[in-house]
């Protein structure tokens, strides 16, 4: 599955691992993770994220 | 005689009550050649308010020049911007000495305040947009996540409509005055580049959102108070202007050759490209890394539309100067560059490869492969550095040929 990164802090978000301590299981698909998801390091929205 | 440190009058209730620090010469790697300030203010509401404190060893030039205001104890609110310790480093010693009834932050500011100074603050959290009411004022918050923390907020104050910014809009300059109109303009517009270039560049995407819900806010500004430099009087939407273009990353006919030296054939080269590039018509900045800052090289990136870079081999290595230049630049990521390498060496010859690498990682397009030679430059290999030069020059003419 296509990994992201933050355009903002450089967070890569992988889909296997996805971000289970905010509430996003392993195996979810960006597209899938919520649209008020933000990154756990720096805090921007699913907007400023790329294809990795 | 002691020196009388004051607070100075910027609007209607509303003082500058930070620290000039003349002597700094190292940011944090950041070659700052005119000093800084930091910023702090005091609005004199019903709810007095301190936004953002300074550096630690400027504590007591912060409280003197509130002291000529008011008793610092009757401080009621403290306001952290931005939780990088420039700003927060004395806010303990400023809490404890003013028992304020609140510290207000960010989200994200509550959380970086408490991994800075662990139990030694009670910090209260605000969301984007809310409301603080100072009695006969309101003072409202805005995050502007990523502008260049993950906490950065600024704060605006409705009666006066001043805005602080933090460090958005910010240049590392000390001076007596401090007011964008009293300075030379040209010393102000170079600091306020090299800060944009070396702070801000790699933020470009949460900073057009930022300058977006600014300029959407519906808000006047009549005052621009960053947390470092001038306080914007006169010239904020000349600077606004610059915002919006350098995060667009605005390119010029302009090309920057870094390159480091050991025996002068890598230098050599670098002559020959800049006369390549200029007879092309192209504008050249030639940079020697053993006298180039790593920190003025990036403000000349900042607008330049090609990058070439040469280094000697050593040890099969390329040199350090130039690995420590290419690691600043990867880190602030310039979009939308052109470039190459060049270099001399003796019998192995990796630098050219490694520099090639770090473009690609730089995601810089190579117009052409590295020019390499042995020892000591030829003069075809002269002519081939010229060629690059001219190559280079070639396609900024293709590409902004409005732009010298």
């Amino acid at each position: 599955m296509q990994k992201f990164v933050c355009d903002a802090c450089g967070y890569i978000y992988d889909p296997e691992q996805g971000d289970p301590d905010n509430g996003v299981e392993p195996g979810t698909a960006f597209a899938d993770v919520p649209a008020d998801w933000v990154c756990p390091d720096c805090g921007v929205g699913k907007d400023e994220f790329s294809p990795a | 005689m002691t020196q009388k440190l004051t607070a100075v009058k910027v609007a209607d209730g509303v003082y500058w009550v930070g620290a000039i620090d003349w002597e700094i010469r190292n940011f944090h790697g950041y070659l700052t050649s005119r000093g800084t300030t930091y910023n702090a203010f005091l609005i004199m509401a019903e709810k007095v308010t301190l936004i953002d404190a300074v550096k630690g060893p400027f504590f007591e030039e912060l409280m003197a020049r509130i002291s000529s205001v008011i008793d610092p104890s009757k401080i009621d609110y403290i306001v952290s911007n931005h939780s990088e310790m420039d700003h927060s480093g004395c806010l303990p010693e400023v809490a404890a000495a003013v028992r304020p009834e609140k510290i207000f932050a960010s989200q994200q500011g509550l959380k970086a305040l408490g991994e800075h100074f662990h139990e030694g603050l009670d910090v209260v959290g605000v969301q984007d947009g809310q409301v603080l009411d100072l009695g006969n004022d309101k003072l409202s918050f805005f995050e502007t996540r990523m502008c260049h923390w993950p906490d950065s907020m600024v704060s605006y104050l409705h009666g006066p409509e001043v805005l602080f910014s933090q460090d958005a809009f910010g240049m590392h300059l000390a001076s007596a005055e401090r007011f964008d109109d009293e300075l030379d303009d040209r010393p102000m517009a170079r600091e306020l580049a090299k800060y944009y270039a070396n702070i801000l560049m790699p933020l470009a995407a949460p900073i057009k959102k930022a300058l977006a819900k600014l300029t959407g806010s519906g808000l006047a500004f009549k005052l621009i108070c960053p947390d470092h430099g001038p306080i914007w009087r006169s010239h904020f939407p000349r600077v606004l202007e610059l915002y919006q273009r350098w995060a667009g990353s605005f390119r010029t006919r302009k090309a920057v050759v870094v390159y480091d030296t050991m025996w002068q054939s890598t230098r050599k080269m670098a002559e020959a490209i800049r006369d390549g590039l200029s007879s092309g018509g192209a504008k050249a900045v030639v940079m020697p890394l053993d006298s180039s800052h790593r920190s003025d090289v990036a403000t000349e990136v900042l607008e330049a539309g090609a990058l070439l870079v040469g280094s000697p081999t050593i040890n099969n290595q390329m040199f350090p100067t130039v690995a420590d230049v290419m690691c600043y630049l990867q880190g602030l990521r310039p979009a939308g560059l052109i470039g190459a390498a060049f270099g001399s060496y003796g019998w192995s010859g990796e630098s050219t490869k490694l520099l090639s690498a770090a473009l690609d990682a730089m995601k810089v397009e190579q117009v052409a492969e590295p020019v390499r030679v042995k020892y000591i430059p030829t003069a075809e290999d002269m002519e081939a550095c010229r060629e690059l030069g001219a190559t280079v020059a070639r396609r900024l003419a293709q590409a902004y040929p409005d732009r010298a």
